[in-house]
């Protein structure tokens, strides 16, 4: 078996590496927004879907199969090369970023020492594609939409940016892989608690960056129909929401990540060393993802939706304000080797 | 070390094969009967009035060259970030000062207004 994997050109074994990561990611991205309209439909005291398949199992795949045979319509005063382009320039870095997400430890398919750069460049052009498709589509809904929600991607993108900083500081290290391994001890070392208020902007931010509710203006439906995308149909539709949740789960997967431990075991090392699902492990990675997960469909189901001032507001004079204030706390912490994180 | 970044690059041009994929297949599956209500901009069921690339408000490219700004502390802030442990304390004064005049700034477009929304 390993000689056979060995005897492959390495461009193949990439390949094949990949479909490994994206297969899995599409999968869940269809099941999340099934999982979105059961849990908001239990909440809301309704059952949700339930008639395509067993309890509505395969409610995702029908919405799959009639969004395919549906016509991509063309406005005929689109810009049509960037009309298209864009759902491509959506969806392109929200698949690309995984390349770097480590699921285990050394389980990783790009280990580089630039990784946390990488994800945050990647995760800032999907603002271009918003941008082009409002744009492009040539619809003053689209248009409007596409401007507030490029304002709003890049206001929290300043807080989220600030988070980030303080998570290298802690850790010392932009390798995902490195800033897991750093966190490593119990549960109190994980970077949530001294890092506490980045670790709030930062999940915050996450959500107001992928436009959910409650900081949906973006595709406020009673107000601007749909926003950059109430011109897309079919595919082209399908493409930019695989996108948008693709990168939720993306953000649930980095939360989990940079402030959860990854996928370190919440209890200590001396009792669980070599135990079976106790120890270290991919699944405690998936279930801190899928708890980030299961807050973006919560959130969306509790709150109303912010009003455009005050998640200007918000982004600008609160988020901005702490995290500088707290790079500066940890800043001091690490060079000063303050007790209790950075005593050592 | 560079060998790291081929599948990096793999997996970007991967990445854009399943949106150009999905939009093909779209295109194979899907109909196409073109007709001129139906490709006109969505209007609420009017016609479109005017044309759509309206003038918008300025606010947005003043949230735009602010966010060029604190974007660019952020770049710099990176690399400090990364090797703060090995630099020390100079390190952290010497951020401290650059902060604290990003500071200054920052005071200074609040008490401007140009972070309010009205």
């Amino acid at each position: 078996m390993i000689e056979l994997w060995n005897s492959l050109p390495v461009v193949m074994q990439i390949l094949l590496k990949i479909t490994a990561i994206l297969v899995p990611l599409l999968l869940l991205v269809a099941y999340y927004t099934y999982a979105e309209r059961k849990v908001i439909g239990y909440i809301q005291i309704r059952i949700g879907p339930n008639r395509v398949g067993w309890r509505g199992w395969l409610q995702p795949i029908a919405d799959a199969l009639k969004l395919l045979f549906k016509e991509v319509v063309i406005p005929s005063k689109a810009d049509k090369a960037l009309y298209l382009m864009a759902p491509v320039i959506t969806i392109g870095p929200a698949m690309a970023a995984w390349a770097v997400i480590p699921f285990d430890a050394g389980l990783v398919l790009s280990d580089i020492n630039a990784g946390l750069l990488y994800v945050l460049a990647l995760t800032s052009l999907g603002v271009y594609g918003i941008i082009i498709a409002g744009w492009a589509s040539n619809s003053k809904y689209a248009l409007l939409g596409a401007m507030r929600s490029a304002a709003q991607i890049v206001a929290y993108e300043i807080a989220m940016g600030f988070a980030l900083v303080g998570v290298l500081v802690a850790a010392g290290s932009l390798n995902l892989g490195a800033i897991v391994e750093a966190q490593a001890g119990s549960v109190f070392t994980w970077f949530w608690l001294p890092l506490l208020p980045l670790f709030g902007v930062y999940l915050i931010s996450g959500v107001a960056e992928t436009n959910r509710a409650p900081f949906d203006v973006a595709e406020g439906e009673s107000e601007i129909v749909a926003g950059f995308h109430v011109e897309y149909s079919g595919m082209a539709f399908a493409v930019f929401f695989l996108a948008e949740y693709a990168n939720m789960i993306l953000i649930s997967a980095l939360n989990a990540l940079l402030f959860m431990g990854g996928w370190l075991s919440p209890l200590p090392q001396s009792w669980v060393a070599g135990v079976p699902l106790l120890d270290d492990g991919f699944h405690w990675f998936a279930l801190k993802t899928g708890f980030f997960m299961f807050l973006f469909l919560w959130l969306r189901a509790t709150f109303p939706r912010y009003r455009y001032d005050q998640i200007m507001r918000l982004g600008w004079k609160v988020f901005i304000p702490i995290t500088i204030v707290w790079i500066l706390v940890v800043a001091l912490a690490v060079v000063y080797r303050l007790p209790p994180w950075w005593s050592a | 070390m560079l060998e790291n970044y081929l599948p990096i690059l793999i997996f970007i041009l991967v990445g854009i094969l399943v949106g150009v994929g999905s939009l093909g297949l779209g295109y194979l599956l899907g109909p196409r009967r073109p007709d001129q209500e139906k490709d006109s901009p969505y209007e609420c069921g009017f016609e479109a009035f005017e044309n759509a690339r309206l003038k918008f408000d300025v606010r947005y490219y003043l949230v735009a060259i602010l966010f060029i700004l604190f974007d660019l502390e952020i770049a710099f802030l990176f690399p400090w970030a990364v090797v703060l442990d090995d630099l020390g304390v100079f390190a952290f004064w010497s951020m401290v000062i650059f902060l604290g005049i990003l500071v200054v700034g920052f005071i200074y477009e609040w008490k401007k207004g140009a972070l309010e929304w009205e």
